[in-house]
């Protein structure tokens, strides 16, 4: 043992011990990093006097949106509700539209790269719009009401839902693939029997996981008219009814932990 | 009958995987290949249900060129070839019937295959070449639920029921213990003599090959090194032909296997 660990030590002596890469570039990168928060806090002449400074009136608010007004509760239920059923529609229109966009993004199942290519860049173009956007395109369109909604979070869901199959679909087994064209399938028959349930449970939390967001972006579309629950707190901001306000946010903050607690078990299920 | 015809394959990198091989392969053989690994037993292998494009020469299926086919000939073709894969390949969410069932969509239309309405003696199919390999009871079982031999065994049944003519096999057993190996080896011998149907199977074990080859095809860098009987395939005559390493390289192989079956 101890000619082992002399003939060690000799060996580490007789190597040069490397120099420790230097830091500067660490420094650099911080150094940049501030400069950017100095100049873009700069820019939009935002300053800490002014967060302290309206901290009172963050106070203020908070007690005139004390007590909430109960009664008011009555109101919003149909609003809510239709605001779920906007984020149910939205999501299921968004989630089959994802199937053949995710299947043609898919390197491995979308042979040529004259196919997957496109497809990606166009849906990467509308994954940079955001919901609020489309549904303000929506309601130029088609008018006020959950409609436009509805067709927003269609269009935002399959942009989220699409992404992260084809990234699913990418990763699974070939395996099954390959043994599927050896038995002489067609394209479809390849995709329904190798593709299909290797991916599912994976798109099934994919597309709860998209109703999870659309009933929180839901609850802000109606803010450009698109219908459900955001109508009520345009309105109730606007005539500064503060108790309503907190009545539909506290209504609001149950709807999405409820649904966010019931699609997280579910996912935990399927996974 | 498979026949070879000036077969070459080289890769896009410039390695030849295939050097223009001439090679005839009868209705019925047993037909063993082996070779270390990179001679090219897999690109040999899945040159005939074209799963590995060739470069030049052509390959016939029965005098059918499955090399000149395309689309709706060549998934004919290959649906009367099964293919039994080193990891099993079967969609391990879905049961062993459903997997079974896969090896059937060749026969029927894609609207009746997606909706998964196959015919009662489709179903009855599957059931008989679950029953043959022994693994009928597990026919509604998740496949991942399965051990290696069995989820093998399944495979095979894939292969069965998709009334296959010829089988291959891409080293069948080298995820498998040896006495799991025993029994799947014997389940393709069995097949083999029952039914007729060709096989044409890569091992990395010259000793396995002896056992259940009917006709055994040496390969070293991409050529056909040796082709004769079980009889003729004597450790004499692979050490000429491969010398030393061969033999470094297959013990080694049993040692690796070895391992795997403790873990």
């Amino acid at each position: 043992m101890k000619r082992i660990e002399s003939l060690n030590m000799n060996r580490l002596t007789k190597q040069e011990i490397p120099k420790a890469p230097t830091k500067i570039k660490h420094y650099l990168t911080a150094a940049l990093i501030v400069l950017l928060i100095g100049w873009s806090a700069y820019q939009t002449e935002s300053s800490f006097i002014d967060f302290v400074e309206g901290f009172p009136n963050m106070f203020d608010l908070l007690v005139q949106m004390y007590p909430p007004s109960w009664s008011y509760f009555d109101d919003i239920v149909p609003a809510m509700l239709d605001t779920f059923r906007m984020a149910v529609i939205g999501t299921t229109m968004g989630a089959l539209l994802a199937v053949p966009f995710a299947l043609l993004c898919a390197s491995n199942i979308a042979a040529s790269n004259w196919i997957y290519y496109p497809f990606r860049f166009i849906l990467n173009l509308i994954r940079t719009i955001p919901e609020l956007l489309l549904a303000a395109i929506f309601v130029a369109i088609f008018g006020l009401g959950p409609l436009p909604g509805i067709f927003a979070l269609a269009v935002f869901s399959m942009g989220i839902i699409a992404k992260l199959t084809y990234e699913a679909m990418e990763s699974i087994d070939k395996g099954p693939l390959e043994a599927m064209t050896a038995v002489g399938a067609n394209k479809i028959q390849w995709i329904v029997y190798s593709v299909v349930p290797q991916v599912s449970p994976y798109f099934v939390s994919f597309v709860l996981y998209t109703f999870e967001i659309n009933i929180r972006a839901a609850a802000i579309l109606g803010l450009v008219g698109a219908g459900g629950i955001g109508e009520y707190y345009d309105k109730t901001l606007g005539f500064l009814e503060y108790d309503k306000v907190s009545t539909i946010i506290i209504f609001t903050l149950m709807v999405v932990l409820l649904i966010d607690y019931i699609s997280t078990k579910l996912r935990e299920k399927l996974l | 009958m498979i026949e070879f015809h000036r077969v070459t394959k080289i890769y896009p990198n410039g390695v030849v995987g295939l050097e223009n091989i001439d090679l005839k392969i009868e209705k019925g053989e047993f037909v063993v290949i082996v070779g270390l690994s990179g001679a090219g037993k897999s690109t040999l292998l899945r040159s005939i249900n074209r799963l590995h494009e060739i470069s030049s020469g052509e390959i016939t299926i029965d005098g059918k060129s499955i090399t000149k086919a395309k689309g709706k000939e060549l998934r004919r073709i290959r649906r009367d070839i099964g293919m039994i894969f080193q990891n099993f390949n079967l969609v391990k969410r879905s049961t062993v019937l459903r997997n079974v069932l896969s090896g059937r969509v060749g026969y029927h239309s894609t609207l009746r295959t997606v909706l998964g309405w196959f015919p009662k003696e489709d179903v009855d199919l599957a059931m008989n070449a679950l029953e043959r390999m022994n693994i009928l009871e597990k026919a509604y079982t998740r496949s991942d639920q399965l051990s290696g031999g069995q989820q093998q065994r399944v495979s095979i049944a894939r292969a069965l029921a998709q009334k296959a003519k010829i089988i291959l096999a891409d080293e069948p057993v080298a995820s498998l213990d040896p006495l799991t190996t025993k029994q799947v080896m014997d389940d393709l011998k069995k097949i083999n003599q029952e039914l007729g149907i060709t096989l044409v199977v890569n091992l990395h074990s010259v000793d396995l090959a002896r056992q259940y080859a009917t006709r055994i095809i040496g390969l070293k860098a991409g050529q056909i090194v040796f082709d004769g009987s079980a009889r003729e395939a004597t450790d004499k005559r692979f050490s000429e032909i491969y010398g030393k390493p061969f033999e470094v390289g297959t013990n080694e192989a049993d040692r690796e296997f070895k391992y795997e079956s403790i873990n």
